[in-house]
């Protein structure tokens, strides 16, 4: 009786780049520089490593412990240690639905900005071209409002990439998809490195980033702020790392896969942090400011500084190919890995075949997608979203997750066991510590931090009845919707979980 | 540039561009052993 076993990596590097794939993103290209630069410029490489090495790392290891021993996606994975921590497994996963609704938008933004950096539509003010004629947003959200093609169509297309990607399975599809896609990206980025540093201008910028100051180390935001960049630009704390690592054989090296991880994703945001900073000390220099005035993150940094500096700069067209070229790759690895969480919790679950499970899955992701984020309110929607889900959907889930795993279900001696077994270096008493002490410790004062200020003030200046609906909602519907899919009859019983993904009824056959 | 910049940027890329050297270096140096299979299977693409 032949069974086909669980699909795996075809080889060690095809999991490493699809890993690295997925932590490079979006937030290590337009957060990371501002964050260092913000929290003690060269100082903050202090904080910085610290965290990587008792946090980041440290949790690297325990998904890919996690996912790899139990060879399952988080919900079930989770399940087969004490039943009821099902539904932290499910809250990643619906996390993970939300983000990749709003992510995909981001990436549909950048194909169109590839196009736009070539005939610069954006003339002389890229803000007012961003928000006005690119997005059509309102003054202020509301939501009853048309969808804006220029955002709708791109969409699509991300969408049909991903879902075809995901449709070829781990090898075929995901593992194949980035090893040309980090390959390329590293190509892109280094060319726009090179160029951003031979600028007029660049060593400006770069001493803006790396000039340290000490005294900022005595401010404990500064190491929250380190944390939680660890944190958030690892992909650690909901379920992709474990999803990952389900698929991998039984005696890949964990540890030693996770240190390439986690320093491979630093190495990139250092190369980000290069090209940012020496392209925004040319457009201070050029417009006779000071860094201070140019310095700016997230989509503000992507889709009004950059557009300035490429029309400020001789053959700026390549410049910004490059850039938003990069936005995209870096983007559609991380999306990829977001939507096969949901995807292959749903089949662990349930026994579904792969295609039907992308296709209905994956395909309710993107419906979701599609239809409420290319509307005229969609960019506050995405904010507001990304906002909330981060701070209490991220950042909670994992500290709950951790609290449960490490010192209710006492799980970590046996995680380790297993890490051990298989890796090259040995995880000592440091590793639990970090999880059992330091990262706990982190994550919560991280929560106290964020909710006292969303208490002071509102987030962005939105009125409360939308941070209501469009940010708590969001967040605390997610814990909700987990919950309730914890008590959901499944088809397979939740027992009868077979390993190899086939339907039960192809199970009878053989 | 300032000095101070120079060095922490400097210092910055010997340790996070090295560490990953190493990193991988490391892994290198101890190749998965193959997996053992029952007869009969084989991994699902």
């Amino acid at each position: 009786m032949a069974e086909q076993p669980r699909e795996q990596w075809a080889t060690r590097a095809g999991f490493l780049l699809a890993a690295i794939g997925s932590a490079v993103g979006l937030g290590n290209i337009w957060r990371f520089p501002a964050i260092a630069y913000e929290n003690g410029g060269g100082a903050f490489l202090l904080p910085y490593l610290i965290a990587l090495l008792s946090a980041g790392i440290p949790l690297l290891i325990m998904e890919y412990a996690i996912g790899r021993k139990y060879r399952l996606s988080p919900p079930a994975a989770l399940r087969r240690m004490a039943r009821p921590a099902e539904a932290i497994g499910w809250w990643q996963v619906v996390i993970s639905f939300v983000i990749a609704t709003y992510y995909a938008v981001i990436i549909a933004w950048a194909v169109r900005y590839v196009g736009f950096s070539v005939g610069q539509q954006w003339g002389d003010d890229p803000e007012a071209f961003l928000f006005g004629d690119f997005l059509r947003a309102p003054e202020a959200p509301s939501f009853l409002d048309g969808y804006v093609p220029g955002v709708f169509w791109p969409l699509i297309i991300v969408w049909v990439v991903v879902l075809a990607i995901l449709a070829f399975g781990i090898r075929r599809g995901i593992e194949r998809a980035n090893k040309l896609f980090i390959p390329l990206l590293f190509v892109l980025f280094a060319a726009l490195v090179i160029r951003a540093v031979t600028l007029d201008g660049a060593a400006t910028g770069l001493d803006a980033l790396f000039s340290p100051n000490w005294s900022e180390l005595g401010n404990g935001s500064v190491w929250v702020a380190a944390y939680g960049q660890i944190f958030f630009s690892l992909s650690i704390g909901f379920g992709i790392m474990v999803t990952y690592a389900s698929y991998l054989g039984r005696r890949a090296d964990l540890t030693g896969s996770a240190m390439v991880a986690g320093f491979a994703n630093s190495s990139f945001e250092i190369l980000a942090g290069i090209g940012v900073f020496a392209t925004l000390g040319y457009l201070a220099t050029a417009s006779g400011v000071g860094v201070d005035e140019v310095a700016g993150a997230g989509i503000g940094l992507a889709f009004v500084a950059f557009p300035a500096v490429i029309s400020e700069m001789p053959l700026g067209a390549l410049f910004g190919v490059l850039f938003f070229g990069s936005l995209v790759i870096a983007g559609l690895s991380s999306l990829i890995s977001i939507v096969q969480v949901v995807v292959s919790a749903v089949q662990d679950r349930t026994g579904m075949r792969r295609m039907p499970a992308v296709l209905g899955i994956g395909g309710l992701v993107a419906l979701v997608s599609v239809l409420l984020f290319p509307t005229e309110s969609g960019i506050y929607l995405l904010d507001a979203s990304d906002h909330f889900i981060n701070q209490y959907g991220i950042a909670l889930a994992a500290l709950i997750g951790l609290i449960v795993i490490v010192w209710v279900l006492r799980q970590l001696p046996s995680l380790q066991q297993d890490a051990d077994a298989t890796s090259a270096i040995r995880l000592g008493h440091w590793w639990r510590i970090c999880l059992g002490v330091i990262t706990p410790l982190v994550l919560g004062w991280m929560m106290v931090d964020s909710l006292r200020s969303e208490f002071e003030d509102n987030y962005e200046g939105y009125s409360t009845g939308f941070l209501l609906s469009a940010g708590w909602s969001v967040a605390i519907g997610a814990l909700l919707v987990g919950v309730i899919l914890t008590l959901m009859p499944w088809p397979a019983g939740g027992e009868d979980i077979d390993l190899d993904m086939e339907a039960p009824a192809d199970r009878k056959d053989r | 540039m300032s000095v101070s910049a120079i060095v922490m940027m400097v210092i910055a890329m010997l340790i996070v561009w090295g560490g990953l050297i190493a990193a991988i270096l490391r892994l290198r140096a101890h190749p998965e052993p193959p997996e053992q299979m029952p007869p009969g299977t084989r991994p699902a693409e």
